[in-house]
C-alpha cells in the first residue's frame, strides 16, 4: 500500500513530506521502545510509535524506514519535523491507540514483514 | 597499501537529543562512496548504538572511524564508569540505565548485543573507573 493509504486508513494528519504520499510501502511495525526497533525490525518502512523524540526520527532514518505515525495524537515539536524533512521521512499523526492502528493496516495487507522470533 | 579513509567525533555526552550525529555523518559518507546499503544499515546501527550508550552511560566520548577498501573500523571510547561484569552486559535485556532514559526508549538492554549482532568482530574493553573503549568491524 502506499503511505498515502496508510494515512487513510488511520485518519492520519500529514505533518511533511506530502510529496511523498505515494511511496510504497511493504510492511511495519510498532514500537515505543527503539532499542526493540533497532534489535528485530528488518526492512520495515514504517514505524507507528507513541514515543516523541528526535531520537525516533533519528532511529526511523537508521533503519532506512520511510513513514512514522505518531499515535494516541502525540505530536512531534519543529525540530522533530525538520529533521524528517531533511531525511525524507512522512511523519503522520494520529488519534488511535497502538493496538487498532496495527491492526486496521495488518487487516487491510500491511504485513510485519519478516519477522526475528 | 591504501589508506583509509578516517573520520573522527567527539560524542556530546550532555545533549541526548544530538546522540546519533556520528552515526547519521558516517552513513552519509558510506552512501556517497557507493556502500551495499545493507552493510551501511549494519555500520549506522552498531555505531548508532554505540553513541547512545556513551551518551547514557559515559557523558559521551570518541567515536573514531576507519573506511578501509574491505571493512569499516569503529572505535568508540568513554571515560566513563566502565563495565563490572562484562558477560553480564552482553545478556540480552540487561540493562543498567536508568527509568529516564527507558521513558525516552532506550536502556532496554539490547545496545552491546546489537553491536555485536550487526558487526562482523567486536571487541570490549573496560576498566571500572577509567572507561570502555569498543571496537568494531564490519566487512564490505
Amino acid at each position: 500500500m502506499t503511505i498515502r493509504e496508510v494515512a487513510t486508513l488511520l485518519h492520519a494528519e500529514v505533518l511533511c513530506c506530502e510529496k511523498l504520499l505515494d511511496t510504497e510501502v511493504h510492511s511495519a511495525c510498532g514500537s515505543d521502545m527503539m532499542s526493540d526497533v533497532l534489535a528485530f525490525v528488518k526492512d520495515q518502512a514504517v514505524l507507528l510509535t507513541g514515543l516523541v523524540n528526535l531520537q525516533v526520527i533519528r532511529t526511523a532514518e537508521m533503519m532506512d524506514m520511510k513513514c512514522v505515525v505518531f499515535i494516541r495524537g502525540k505530536r512531534p515539536d519543529p525540530a522533530m519535523i525538520d529533521f524528517a524533512i531533511t531525511k525524507g521521512i512522512v511523519l503522520l499523526c494520529s488519534n488511535m491507540r497502538m493496538y487498532p492502528a496495527c491492526g486496521i493496516l495488518y487487516k487491510n495487507g500491511l504485513g510485519a514483514g519478516e519477522i526475528t522470533v | 597499501m591504501t589508506e583509509p579513509i578516517r573520520l573522527h567525533f567527539e560524542v556530546d555526552g550532555e545533549n541526548f537529543a544530538s546522540a546519533g550525529a556520528a552515526s547519521e555523518a558516517v552513513k552519509m559518507r558510506l552512501k556517497q562512496i557507493g556502500v551495499d546499503p545493507a552493510v551501511v544499515r549494519k555500520v549506522s546501527i552498531a555505531m548508532y548504538e554505540g553513541e547512545i550508550n556513551m551518551v547514557i552511560h559515559a557523558k559521551g566520548g570518541r567515536a573514531d572511524v576507519a573506511i578501509w577498501p574491505t571493512h569499516v573500523e569503529l572505535v568508540l571510547s568513554d571515560d566513563g564508569p566502565g563495565i563490572a561484569d562484562i558477560d553480564l552486559a552482553m545478556q540480552e535485556g540487561y540493562s543498567t540505565a536508568p527509568d529516564a532514559i527507558r521513558s525516552l526508549g532506550f536502556g532496554a538492554g539490547m545496545g552491546l548485543p546489537n553491536m555485536k549482532k550487526y558487526s562482523d568482530e567486536m571487541k570490549l574493553e573496560s576498566e571500572v573507573g577509567k572507561g570502555t573503549t569498543v571496537t568494531m568491524r564490519i566487512n564490505l
